[in-house]
């Protein structure tokens, strides 16, 4: 099973252990991953700026560099649900990539869907001792289905115990180029979501996407909290909060 | 209604920072939420007869024309005029027709959000009548000077019982009350005088039925129904996408609508308006009109985000959105705020005076999962998007700056040199906590946030480095 790895550009560039973690975890599970070189964006950005052009130039380097693989998976809900719900929009008028994107689009994953879906894993590589939140990222939760999935790989950990917060669905307040463009308003979901996180007890909070990832942990050192982990469910399931190789 | 959408910005901005408007926001956020809950708990299967309401909602509109066409036939067989009004401008001509026609001076209304677009009461002011909202919601509004409706079911909601205690202490000279129940017994004392001595009522339109030509109005407060009742006149104005075919339909949308907009299995009042009284009938007003209003909409019809149409106007992408939760409905700058109204106000009032509102959402689709009509509302939201791109009414930073990354990220070699060297200097600048205080082209980031800092290196250099490792090794 060639399984091909969509790092994402936030992971590529920002926490590349992520990348790493989420690796491990497809390798551990049997997967034989492939990791095209010349990956670089899926186009969302553009899509979601309304550049319509540009979002099909980079959906169709994507499609080049994915087809041979007989799944895609990428450690972001957002990234995965751009691939499998979007990109057969920007091809409604051309039937033969429409074909194309629709096929991989039906092979796309997000980590955990796959690893609890298709990999049907019962236990990860990874230690963790402590009390988690979940926050359930929006694409990963309304476009991709995932709630219970990464929930039962936790599950499967000894040392983690789970203390739900309140609103664990409730947007953090990124949505890409909206947390620059309206700050203020985005600065506040955010701190509303570190509110819920603080009231829940739990020490670290987790979940399935950088963007969402970098707005919560921003928020909160701002918020003056040093002390509370903010880790991508990969870390945590592969155990890896150390920096990457190299 | 005066557009101020432009300046979503600025109102959100002004809204975060209300600590009032914020205490009243936060004490109702949750209500709506978890009441609609419990009430589409009560139906077997609650996806289904979303289903059943979008694809209804969806057939009226695919053959509007004919559906109107029927509604007409059928209302004028009963005895109603229907009167079609192309602009905004033209609901107040007809209204004001209609008055002087049947020698009327004073108006009486429940809530017509349709009426907001075309700010009729201020014409009606204007023309020397008096007009009186019986909607409690609206009577507030009315009553502090016509403060713009923040939400189009709680018209009022952004306000607190006891502003509202303050405000009728002031404007009608009473003794302060305290309860919600004084009041609006307070407010139903004032209203009802009105109720008799009004010449004409106007209500809104929840649904035209085409096959029976009627007007269903769903209310809570009584209002409605004394409205269009009492008077001699009632005239009904509503949007020519508010037509559904049947009777049959309007009972599977009355499943949906009051379980969204306010959890309740069934609103307290439903009327099914069908024509005057007819000859020896005791009940009913001697002449009714059905002003039937397009302004937009049949654009809207023709274009890529018809969908919108659809709405029956619950609020529950409203209720659930987490921008609008904490900005509220005043800083959208019109009559329709939310999700839904990033839609509307650009189609109403032109793209060009509401940039901001397609942008003011995070594309988190709670709103797409609650409407009760499975309106896409961020795909809609997007297309307009797409629109504001393409016709360049963005600023010339933003563009340039998404079409810098994608022609950077069309272009893998020079990709990889340029965040190798990008995360290199941003890793640089990571203070104790691998914090980045400020970033340039990021102030709106970093005004309220820190920008976790890149680790260093990329994944796709580590990789390559990992993968050129394994391969000397292994020789």
């Amino acid at each position: 099973m060639r399984v091909g790895f969509f790092v994402t550009c936030l992971v590529d560039l920002m926490r590349p252990s992520v990348g790493f973690a989420a690796l491990q975890l497809l390798e551990a599970a049997g997967a034989d991953v492939l990791v095209p070189a010349s990956q670089t964006c899926c186009g969302q950005p553009a899509y979601n700026a309304g550049d319509r052009a540009d979002a099909i130039i980079l959906a169709r380097k994507f499609v080049g560099e994915f087809e041979g693989c007989d799944y895609i998976v990428a450690p972001s809900g957002s990234c995965s649900g751009m691939v499998r719900t979007h990109y057969a929009e920007l091809f409604a008028d051309d039937a033969a990539m429409l074909a194309r994107v629709q096929a991989l689009a039906a092979r796309t994953y997000e980590l955990t869907d796959f690893l609890v879906n298709v990999l049907k894993v019962k236990e990860v590589p990874g230690t963790f001792a402590g009390t988690v939140t979940y926050h359930d990222c929006c694409a990963g939760l309304r476009e991709m289905g995932v709630k219970s999935q990464p929930r039962a790989l936790l599950a499967t950990m000894p040392g983690v115990k789970l203390a739900e917060m309140a609103e664990c669905e409730t947007c953090c307040g990124f949505g890409g180029t909206f947390s620059i463009k309206f700050g203020e308003i985005s600065s506040r979901l955010a701190d509303n979501k570190c509110q819920h996180v603080a009231n829940s007890g739990a020490k670290t909070v987790v979940l399935g996407d950088l963007g969402c990832m970098l707005s919560i942990e921003g928020r909160m050192r701002r918020r003056g909290d040093t002390t509370t982990r903010v880790m991508h469910i990969a870390e945590v399931l592969a155990g890896s909060t150390a920096d990457a190789p190299g | 209604m005066q557009v101020a959408s432009m300046h979503f910005r600025e109102r959100a901005h002004v809204k975060l920072n209300d600590a009032v408007l914020q205490g009243n926001l936060s004490k109702i956020k949750g209500k709506f939420v978890a009441k609609r809950l419990a009430a589409i708990g009560e139906l077997e299967d609650f996806e289904a007869t979303r289903e059943a309401g979008s694809a209804i909602r969806q057939r009226a509109l695919d053959d509007l024309d004919v559906w109107l066409e029927m509604f007409e036939r059928n209302a004028v067989a009963r005895g109603a005029t229907v009167l079609y009004a192309q602009t905004p401008a033209e609901i107040n001509t007809l209204v004001l027709e209609i008055a002087a026609r049947h020698e009327v001076r004073k108006i009486i209304k429940s809530k017509s959000m349709v009426s907001e677009e075309s700010a009729l009461d201020h014409a009606i002011e204007a023309a020397g009548l008096t007009v009186i909202e019986t909607d409690l919601g609206e009577y507030i509004l009315q009553l502090n000077d016509y403060e713009p409706p923040s939400h189009i079911v709680g018209p009022a909601l952004h306000k607190s019982k006891e502003e509202v205690a303050e405000l009728f202490h002031v404007k009608h000279g009473t003794p302060r009350k305290t309860g919600v129940e004084e009041l609006c017994l307070e407010a139903r004392g004032m209203l009802r005088q009105h109720y008799l001595t009004a010449g004409m009522g106007i209500s809104g339109g929840n649904f035209f039925v085409a096959e029976s030509g009627s007007v269903v109005l769903v209310t809570n407060e009584g209002n409605a129904t004394l409205t269009t009742t009492l008077p001699r006149v009632h005239v009904a104005i509503s949007g020519i996408e508010k037509i559904v075919p049947t009777l049959e339909d309007v009972a599977t949308l009355m499943r949906l609508l009051p379980r969204s907009a306010t959890g309740q299995s069934i609103s307290n009042y439903v009327d099914v308006l069908t024509g005057p009284k007819g000859e020896g009938e005791f009940h009913g007003v001697d002449h009714m009109y059905f002003i039937i209003v397009d302004s937009g909409r049949s654009e809207i019809l023709g274009s890529d985000v018809s969908e919108a149409l659809r709405c029956i106007r619950c609020g529950a992408c409203m209720n659930h959105c987490p921008v609008y939760q904490n900005v509220g409905g005043h800083a959208y700058g019109w009559v329709y705020p939310g999700p839904i109204g990033s839609i509307l106000t650009p189609m109403y009032v032109g793209l060009e005076n509401a940039l901001d509102l397609p942008h003011a959402s995070t594309l988190c689709n709670q709103c797409g999962v609650v409407c009760p009509v499975k309106i896409p509302l961020p795909d809609l939201q997007r297309k307009l998007r797409e629109r504001e791109f393409a016709e360049d009414l963005r600023p010339w930073h933003e563009r340039t700056g998404i079409k810098l990354w994608a022609w950077l990220a069309a272009r893998p070699r020079l990709y990889a040199c340029a965040s190798r060297l990008g995360m290199r200097m941003l890793h640089r600048r990571a203070d104790a906590h691998g914090m980045i205080g400020w970033l340039p082209f990021g102030g709106g980031w970093t005004e309220g946030r820190d920008m976790p800092a890149p680790q260093g290196r990329t994944f796709r250099d580590l990789y390559a480095q990992r993968q050129r490792n394994a391969g000397s090794s292994s020789k």
